[in-house]
This record gives C-alpha cells, sequence and structure tokens, in this order.
C-alpha cells in the first residue's frame, strides 16, 4: 500500500549565519545549522526562542523581515518549491474531501491530480476508506494523519515538521509519530519540538534553540531513532535538557 | 421538511385568523381594513391583471440582485487586490450607505425614467453595500497558515483566490447575499412608488387610490408571497453550496461518522 516511490533525491541542506529581524530586534542572528540529508533533524525550543520565525525563514515565509545568512540544498539546486510544510494545526480546508486535502498541491499549482497516488498514500496512513469524508468529521489524530499524508503527496526534498504532534493526546501522538518516521524515512526532515521527549525519540540529529538572539547548539544523541524511551540515557539526557530549557526560559 | 411545510401552514393560518379577528372586532370598514375572504376574492379576480404587474416587479427584483451581488462581488476583489482601490472605495462606500436611498429616488426617476430602470438601479443600491462589506470582510479574513501553506506548495495569487480565499469568504458572502435577498424586493417597491408605469408598488399606489384596498392587499399578497418564497430559495441554495460547514444551530446528521 505504499506509494510508488518517485525519485526525489533528500539532499542535506546548511544554514550559515541565518538572521531574521524584525521592526524591533533580532529574533535570530548568525545562527548555523547542517540537515543530514535523508536524516531527521530536530530543533528543540521552548516556546518563543524563535523556532517557527527559523521554519518560515526556511520555507520562504518572512515577508517584511530583514533577513540575512543563506540557506542551500547540499546538491546545489535551490530550495524554493523543494519544500514540504506540516504544522501544528492539520489546516485541512473544510470544503475540500480528504482525498482533495491530500492533492491539494497538485491543484493550486494548476497540475494533474495523481489519484492512484493519493489512493496509495491514503492507505498507508490508514486512512483508506475515509477518503471522501470532510475534515470536520475526522477526530484530530486523523486530520493530522491527513496533513502527513498530503506532506507525503507533496514528495519534496525537505520536509519542514513545525511541532505536528503537540496538539495530539499521548497515544495518539505516539501512533502518529511512528506513522511519520515510518513513512518519511530517507528523506530530509527538520522536526521543530518543544517537547524533549519527542526530540530525543525520533531525530538523528538534536540541536537545541537557545538564547536572544537565538544560537542552535548541537547535542549530540546515542544510537538511531526510534529511540527507547526506557534507556537510562534517554532518561536522563531528557532530564537535563528539560532542566535547561526550563532555566533559559523564565516566565 | 414536512414539518417545517407544516409551521409555515400553522404560521399562515393563525395571521388569517387574526387578522380577521381584527375586522370582526373593530368593525372596520372594507375600505380601510378589508377581511381575508375579500382580499382572497380580489386576488382570484384580478389575477391577470396581477400577474401582469408581478412580472414587472419580479424581474426587477431579479436584476437588482443579481446584478447588485455581482457588483459587490467584484468591489470586494477589487478592494482585497488594489490597496489604492481600498482606499478610494472604502469612504465612498461607507458614504453611499449614509445617504438614505429613499432619498435618491426621485432623483433615478429623473434620471433613469420612469421605466424598469430606475427600479433595478433603486435595488442595486440597496443591495450593493451589505454584499461588497460581508464579502471584502470573508476575503481578508483567511486563516494566514492556509495562505502559508499554500505559498510553500507553489500556489499563485490567482490560485490562492480562487482555491483558497474565496471558499473560505463563501460563509461571508453567503450572510451578504441572504441580505440582499431580503431588501432586493424594497429596492423595487420603493422606486415603484416613487414613479412607474408597471409593478406591484404601482398597482398598490393605484389601488390606495381609487379605495379599491382589497386589490391593495391581493398585490401585497403577490409581493410578500414571492419576497418569501425567494428568500427561502437563495437560502435553501447557499445551504446547499455551505454544507461543509458546521451548523451548531441546525447540526446536520452526519451519517457516515464512525467513532475513532
Amino acid at each position: 500500500m505504499t506509494p510508488p516511490p518517485a525519485p526525489v533525491p533528500s539532499p542535506g541542506v546548511r544554514l550559515r549565519g541565518i538572521g531574521v529581524r524584525y521592526g524591533g530586534g533580532h529574533v535570530l542572528a548568525s545562527l548555523n545549522m547542517d540537515l543530514p540529508g535523508g536524516r531527521w533533524t530536530c530543533l528543540l525550543g521552548a516556546s518563543g526562542s524563535g523556532k517557527t520565525t527559523l521554519v518560515r525563514r526556511i520555507a520562504g515565509l518572512t515577508g517584511g523581515a530583514m533577513l540575512s545568512g543563506s540557506v542551500d540544498a547540499a546538491d546545489n539546486t535551490a530550495l524554493g518549491g523543494r519544500i514540504a510544510y506540516m504544522a501544528q494545526s492539520d489546516l485541512l480546508l473544510p470544503w475540500l474531501s480528504v482525498a482533495d486535502n491530500v492533492a491539494l498541491g497538485s491543484r493550486l499549482r494548476g497540475e494533474a491530480v495523481q489519484g492512484n497516488r493519493v489512493d496509495a498514500i491514503l492507505g498507508g496512513v490508514g486512512l483508506a476508506g475515509e477518503k471522501n469524508k470532510l475534515p470536520r468529521t475526522l477526530s484530530g489524530g486523523m486530520g493530522q494523519r491527513v496533513a502527513l499524508a498530503r506532506t507525503l503527496y507533496e514528495n519534496r526534498a525537505l520536509n519542514l515538521l513545525d511541532e505536528p504532534f503537540s496538539k495530539l493526546d499521548a497515544i495518539t501522538r505516539h501512533r502518529i509519530q511512528n506513522l511519520a518516521l515510518q513513512l518519511l524515512h530517507g528523506k530530509t526532515v527538520l522536526l521543530v519540538t518543544h517537547d524533549p521527549l519527542e526530540a530525543i525519540r525520533l531525530g538523528h540529529r538534536l540541536y537545541v534553540l537557545a538564547g536572544r538572539p537565538a544560537r542552535a547548539r548541537e547535542l549530540q544523541l546515542p544510537g538511531a531513532p526510534p529511540r527507547d524511551l526506557g534507556d537510562a540515557g534517554v532518561a536522563q539526557l531528557s532530564q537535563r535538557l528539560l532542566e535547561e530549557l526550563a532555566g533559559e526560559h523564565r516566565c | 421538511m414536512l414539518k417545517r411545510a407544516a409551521r409555515t401552514a400553522v404560521t399562515a393560518a393563525g395571521l388569517l385568523l387574526l387578522w380577521q379577528a381584527v375586522v370582526a372586532l373593530s368593525a372596520a370598514p372594507p375600505f380601510i381594513l378589508p377581511p381575508p375572504l375579500t382580499v382572497a376574492v380580489a386576488l382570484v379576480d384580478n389575477m391577470a391583471l396581477l400577474s401582469r404587474h408581478a412580472v414587472v416587479t419580479i424581474a426587477e427584483i431579479l436584476l437588482g440582485f443579481f446584478i447588485g451581488c455581482a457588483l459587490g462581488l467584484l468591489s470586494a476583489l477589487t478592494m482585497l487586490r488594489f490597496g489604492a482601490a481600498r482606499r478610494w472605495l472604502l469612504p465612498l462606500l461607507v458614504a453611499s450607505q449614509a445617504l438614505p436611498v429613499f432619498a435618491v429616488a426621485p432623483l433615478l426617476m429623473l434620471w433613469l425614467g420612469y421605466g424598469m430602470a430606475s427600479k433595478v438601479v433603486m435595488a442595486v443600491l440597496i443591495i450593493y453595500f451589505p454584499v461588497t462589506a460581508a464579502a471584502y470582510d470573508g476575503l481578508r479574513r483567511t486563516r494566514a497558515e492556509w495562505l502559508d501553506l499554500a505559498a510553500v506548495m507553489g500556489a499563485g495569487e490567482m490560485a490562492a483566490l480562487r482555491r483558497i480565499r474565496l471558499p473560505a469568504a463563501l460563509p461571508s458572502i453567503a450572510s451578504g447575499v441572504r441580505i440582499a435577498a431580503a431588501v432586493a424586493p424594497i429596492g423595487a417597491v420603493v422606486g415603484e412608488w416613487v414613479g412607474a408605469g408597471a409593478g406591484l408598488g404601482y398597482l398598490m399606489l393605484h389601488a390606495v387610490g381609487r379605495m379599491t384596498v382589497d386589490l391593495m392587499f391581493a398585490a401585497l399578497a403577490v409581493l410578500a408571497a414571492f419576497a418569501v418564497a425567494f428568500y427561502f430559495l437563495v437560502d435553501a441554495l447557499l445551504r446547499r453550496a455551505l454544507h461543509w460547514q458546521a451548523d451548531t444551530v441546525n447540526p446536520t446528521k452526519l451519517a457516515e461518522e464512525k467513532p475513532t
């Protein structure tokens, strides 16, 4: 039931000297990060740390801001038009059926909808029987699975996941994390999260965003994802990260 | 549906009874308040006359409705697209609404004559503002995240407008169109009162002048019947187009919903 894998390169992405400045001041300044190709990179930060700004910078959504630095793909091809984006809410259009929401990108670009791929991808996320439903009839978890399907349908070089699991209950979250990990395997992914456990469990690489303006600091992770949260090293690391983030973000 | 029809019938019967009771109790002469039966007789007797004038009024209402809605939507899109249009058109719009349309009716007669055109323009003037305001409001309140998603997906401005902004604004636009359907008859009839050679408003005015109040009530009944039927038709069509929208007052049954 998995979609026929169209050959899309999953290049690494280099962020160098990234600065974003809105009227008031720098949100980000000279931030460096490397997203290894075909891997999951997790970016951990407290709310207000500039995570979303960074995602928007990479996605090219920073209208009205002063930008500096560069975002380059390792294959030396421009990243514009090669990015898929998944957000905290599913962003499903309520007037479109599940299948039409998955294929939204094709319609927006004026391309033909690949119906077979839509069916295959929906089967992959376990929603084959729901393709004609309207979003309002779906549960939160189902909605986010459709959003994942839409991201997969886009079949992009870089997948930006901006806290896509944070609104889900613990059980659904765990299930959808596994599903995403499995279906986005071999793709370049940047997962932004404020949950240390999520970051440690899913990331090949982990960056912590802290400071003002924010800097990204890389943290070494043992082994490969998905990591066992029962592991003593993982628990210790998560505890340390939580304390660090709490100390950083006094509210 | 059947229940709704039954409710309407009960309401109508109740109103007719009340009317009859007022006539009986007040002993009003028939040239002031004719009883319902007299009006029904007048309705049947003057069927040909009434339908001839009704056709004119209905044509005015429909033309005014469609032109007004189209112009309103067009203006809203223009204001959305061009900042200059927004700055120049919006104050004009508000000013146009501050001026009572009834006050310009005689002027419209003078400029456009006693024919249909002046009445259609009256209806358009009344409809234009609510449709423009509602459509513009809906168009500019698109969820920013949807537009961001579309931008990342590589959507052009037109595609985003057509696939996201417009459908997202439909509930607002529908509110404007509903108001338009309700007030379009007012524009047409006011226009006919000020000066016309045909139409239900004209017929009513003349019926009162000749003290044939039963005919005036018959014309009023025809007008009311059309106005109500037109509103409900528009409302039903809009509801059907917006079936995806959750209605918390009259929730549609989600038969296919399964527990997850």
